[in-house]
């Protein structure tokens, strides 16, 4: 049961497979439970990648995909099957496994009629296959349960599959065992496939529809446009309309990935592909639009998805002043890839000319800040993460503040920051410690429910900022990294949050304002001055280093005045040496930030903003 | 580990400087060695004799004379030669490992080399407890005219940090020994190493003032990387330097030695009178030629600097294949010699001339003197003299003067 025979091959060619032999399904899985190395066995056994071509983790593109071992960008792949002697083309649209993607999940299992979720059969499902399979089955998805890993000698099958049938409602003997390791199981699973994902619907007939389900910048190609055919046939050489956006390209190419780029004469309903149409900035080609054809337009557009919402804003800055147009170029190009990235220019006394972005999450963050550095060549320095707060002023004016140096002066009526509902899935014996952490970061619980005997949902309600800052480390530290956790926003609440300024020598440094709740003021002030005051170095005169909220100091602490700083021996074997140390001396200095009269190097303002274990 | 060499060019075989010319003052510096235990402070390229491999001290003073031969060659080929030899330096090392003999014979050879000026200055280093009555007699008797001791504390507890092994009531006796044999005394002294309170320096330096010496060298403990001293406080055995109580010391000593009579003359040294003055070192201050004999030697001849090999066994192979022992060495441009000139001038009494200064220099001058670092009257002279704040706080005014950018703002 491998390739089918060129005869049987033309009855699943692109733009002529009839619907029924056609199957779209997308894998939902936990980081690390084993996603990519599943369809890698996939891809071997329907061979379409020989074994002396495969390597690990073929779909995942990127350096960083690989190293972490996870899927940023979605994918799809078209792998032939015959089941029965019949062949059938199985597109596989790969998701992402992290909550920082959660919209680029809803965005490929709209495009699929049947979702393989994947568990770790060591390790039970988490909390955010759990939200992805709601999405899932709010999509009215086929679901097949499949435990991975089986291989492994810490698998415990049994258990975790009794706690998935629990959860969709079926019998445990249903849910599939395999490795991808090893491979077992595999053909039994697309053969699972086959038979359970009903064939997708649309119309031969109708003027055509396709829904843009993700869009990607390559720099030889420009942008290719990830489809999903509805109605109707799509033939290169057409000319389209994206239905929102009004925009008018030729399709240059047109073809299926397999998993290579293979162009095609076209895609028809139920069809999963890519198009070229030359240009080449996303936006252009937007996820979530609806294609059509220009001479037979359709008159509805498919429903498509809202565009992501930044929810973690962080100023990224150059280290090196001379780096910020390659910066702003760098940015220019990330965002043809990521739609989800925003940024705008902003100063900061400390640090310069940099932008202000905004993330879906930290993961999105620490992705953007990364590939920047590689792939661009960028010493960036990223001020600590924050989210958007709506301050409503004594005069009723109402400001965004995704920047604590733009909280308004004066008196406050109310400040609201963002919740999110979170879902945090742990093993029983570390409810205490979840719940202690939840609430130490102002937490409301909502539910808790008992997944399986030992294994516990745990709902609250939280302030994104303090998600945002080292919540899942957290977690992962006081469950000895056994607890999962997923969130979605819910709307905004009004707190009792102020702004903290930390001033040296009465000057307030930009970088260090920080919006925290009342309570916390004041243990931050403390952080941060004796921090401050262990990184900045002695200057000629003495340097307080304070905390304030508005005129009220809440911590002060002092840098003395500089006593002794010469050389003790400079005769003629040292006089070379001494030389180049004050020459090392002399290129360090031009890193040299003034803030007033206080001379601070920017490593001093790295070490500062960058947050360890002790901060909290 | 002695700190690494500094990155320069090769060094040609033949040692030959271009565009070489008279040095208008010129000293030799000899390096010698040895010592009978390694310093837990020390970087110097100094040798047990269990480090030597294959180098024998007795060979010391002949290869010794065999690099004063290719300095004469070399410096005769380069068009440099000096008209005498105002200073000889015996540094180390324990230069007084060696029988005094030998560094006789050293000294005689540089004396028939090039001829030492009326009034030379030479100078042996020594420990008290390296030397006795009669080893002094002998240098003097062999042209020695000035003794400078490693006195370095006082108090037994701060010499065993320091890994000395002398008996502190040795030094009165060689101290008194070394002029009765009609010789100039210098001590060195070394404050700040771990543990040692202000009361022990204070002993210190009334110790040091007790003997009356000429002149007096005070430094403060490096710290070096690499060295016994750095591990033993990375691994929290000894408490690092704390730069206040450092600062407390020396202003405590600049009071004390002021009131024996003592004047500050550079940074880390203070003597009687200018004839008191290491002439020797003042010549490297001062931008001056020497050539430095011995393993990891430095010398300056006509704006090119260079350094020996090493190991003293690498050292004395070269020598003796008649090739020059050094293994880098660095052409100063008009940018570096000027760079060096305010280093090594603002450390000293004599001043800076302004005239000399570039004008983003003299642009930091109000800076430096509304801050207290730089004598307000002495600049009106035409001179940069730090004042004792400044001089504790060198750095930092080398550093203003050579820094390109704009300064303002000063207390």
């Amino acid at each position: 049961m491998t390739q089918g025979t060129p005869s049987r091959d033309s009855l699943i060619a692109p733009a002529s497979t009839p619907l029924s032999r056609i199957r779209n399904f997308s894998i939902i899985a936990h980081i690390d439970h084993g996603k990519s190395t599943l369809a890698d066995r996939m891809l071997q056994a329907t061979g379409i990648v020989a074994a002396r071509d495969m390597r690990a983790q073929y779909l995942d593109r990127m350096d960083i995909e690989r190293e972490r071992g996870i899927t940023i960008k979605s994918q799809a792949v078209r792998m032939p099957w015959t089941v029965a002697d019949e062949p059938y083309a199985l597109n596989m649209i790969d998701t992402p496994g992290h909550v920082d993607f959660n919209y680029e999940v809803s965005r490929s299992l709209a495009a699929c009629e049947g979702a393989v979720l994947l568990v770790d059969a060591a390790q039970g499902i988490q909390a955010q296959t759990l939200s992805n399979l709601y999405l899932a089955l709010e999509g009215d998805l086929t679901i097949i349960p499949v435990l991975n890993k089986i291989d492994l000698p810490a698998a415990d099958p049994d258990r975790y599959a009794a706690e998935l049938a629990d959860l969709i409602g079926c019998d445990p003997s249903d849910v599939l065992r395999v490795s991808g390791k090893t491979g077992a199981g595999v053909p039994e699973l697309l053969d699972r496939i086959v038979a359970e994902v009903p064939p997708p619907t649309g119309d031969l007939t109708a003027p055509p529809r396709a829904l843009i389900f993700d869009s990607v910048y390559d720099a030889y190609r420009g942008v290719v446009t990830y489809i999903r055919t509805v109605d109707g046939v799509f033939r290169a050489r057409d000319r389209v309309r994206m239905m929102r956006t009004g925009m008018q390209h030729e399709i240059l190419e047109i073809g299926v990935s397999s998993p290579e780029p293979s162009p095609a004469s076209g895609l028809g309903p139920g069809e999963v592909g890519y198009i070229i149409t030359g240009v080449k900035d996303v936006r252009h080609s937007k996820v979530g639009d609806t294609i059509t054809d220009l001479s037979a337009p359709a008159s509805t557009p498919l429903p498509g998805y809202e565009d992501p919402k930044p929810m973690v804003f962080s100023g990224l800055y150059p280290i090196d002043s001379a780096q910020y147009p390659d910066l702003r170029d760098a940015l220019d190009k990330l965002k043809l890839s990521d739609a989800a990235l925003v940024y705008e220019p902003e100063t900061s006394v400390a640090l310069g000319f940099g932008f202000r972005c905004g993330f879906l999450g930290l993961l999105h963050l620490e992705i953007v800040t990364e590939r920047l550095e590689r792939e661009f060549g960028l010493d960036l320095i990223a001020t600590a993460p924050a989210v958007s707060y709506h301050v409503r002023a004594e005069d009723g004016t109402v400001t965004e503040v995704t920047n604590p140096s733009e909280f308004p002066e004066g008196k406050i009526d109310w400040v609201s920051e963002p919740v999110v509902d979170a879902t945090v899935i742990t093993p029983k014996e570390f409810v205490g410690p979840v719940m202690e952490l939840c609430q130490q970061r102002r937490g409301t619980m909502q539910n808790m429910t008992y997944l399986s005997e030992t294994r516990v949902e745990l709902h609250y309600r939280l302030p994104l900022a303090e998600i945002v800052f080292d919540f899942f480390d957290q977690l992962k530290s006081r469950t000895k990294g056994y607890a999962s956790l997923d969130y979605e926003p819910a709307g905004e609440q009004h707190a009792d949050l102020v702004k903290v300024d930390i001033l040296l020598q009465g000057e307030p440094v930009d970088a260090f304002s920080a919006i925290v709740h009342r309570d916390q003021a004041y243990s931050y002030g403390v952080r941060m001055t004796a921090k401050l005051k262990k990184l900045i170095p002695r200057q000629l005169f003495e340097v307080p280093v304070q905390a304030a909220i508005g005129a009220r100091i809440i911590a002060r602490e002092s840098i003395r005045a500089l006593r002794k700083d010469v050389l003790a021996k400079c005769y003629g074997g040292d006089i070379t040496r001494k030389r180049k140390l004050l020459e090392k001396q002399k290129a360090g200095k031009r890193r040299m930030k003034t803030i007033g009269r206080v001379e601070v190097p920017q490593e001093a303002f790295i070490a500062a903003l960058s947050t360890g274990e002790d901060d909290r | 580990m002695p700190h690494p060499d500094p990155e320069g060019e090769p060094a040609p075989r033949n040692g030959v400087v271009p565009g070489g010319r008279t040095p208008e003052h010129f000293g030799v510096y000899v390096h010698v060695p040895f010592c009978s235990v390694r310093c837990g402070y020390c970087d110097f390229n100094t040798y047990t004799a269990s480090q030597l491999r294959g180098f024998s001290q007795t060979e010391f003073a002949d290869t010794a004379i065999s690099e004063v031969r290719f300095a004469r060659d070399t410096l005769a080929a380069s068009h440099a030669v000096p008209r005498r030899v105002e200073t000889v330096f015996f540094g180390g090392g324990t230069p007084t490992r060696l029988p005094a003999a030998d560094l006789v014979r050293i000294l005689g050879s540089i004396r028939e080399t090039w001829g030492l000026a009326p009034g030379a200055e030479v100078t042996v280093e020594a420990n008290p407890d390296s030397i006795d009555a009669q080893g002094l007699r002998e240098l003097a008797a062999g042209g020695v005219t000035r003794m400078s001791f490693g006195m370095q504390s006082a108090v037994p507890e701060v010499l065993r940090t320091l890994d000395r092994t002398h008996d502190p009531r040795r030094v009165p006796l060689v101290v008194r020994a070394a002029g009765e044999a009609g010789m100039q005394v210098s001590v060195d002294l070394i404050y700040g190493a771990p543990g040692e309170r202000m009361e022990d320096w204070e002993e210190t330096v009334e110790a040091a003032c007790a003997l009356h010496p000429d002149h007096v060298s005070a430094y403060a403990l490096i710290v070096e990387p690499g060295t016994a001293l750095a591990r033993r406080i990375r691994r929290g055995e000894l408490p690092s330097p704390d730069e206040d109580l450092e600062a407390a010391k020396y202003e405590w000593a600049e009071a004390r030695f002021l009131r024996e009579g003592l004047h500050w003359y550079e940074t880390s040294n203070w003597s009687r009178d200018a004839e008191t003055r290491s002439r020797h070192n003042l010549n490297y201050w001062m931008g001056g030629d020497w050539w430095g004999i011995g393993p990891g030697a430095h010398s300056h001849v006509s704006g090119v600097r260079w350094w020996n090999a090493r190991h003293p066994a690498a050292w004395a192979g070269r020598v003796r294949a008649g090739e020059s022992p050094a293994t880098g060495r660095e052409r100063l441009d008009a940018q570096t010699r000027y760079e060096e000139w305010v280093l090594l001038r603002s450390r000293l009494s004599e001043g800076l001339p302004l005239a000399g200064l570039h004008p983003h220099a003299l642009a930091a001058l109000p800076g430096l003197v509304s801050a207290g670092l730089v004598q307000a009257g002495a600049a009106q002279q035409g001179l940069l003299v730090e004042t004792l704040r400044g001089r504790l706080l060198g750095d930092l005014v080398v550093d203003r003067l050579l820094s390109d950018q704009e300064i303002q703002g000063y207390n």
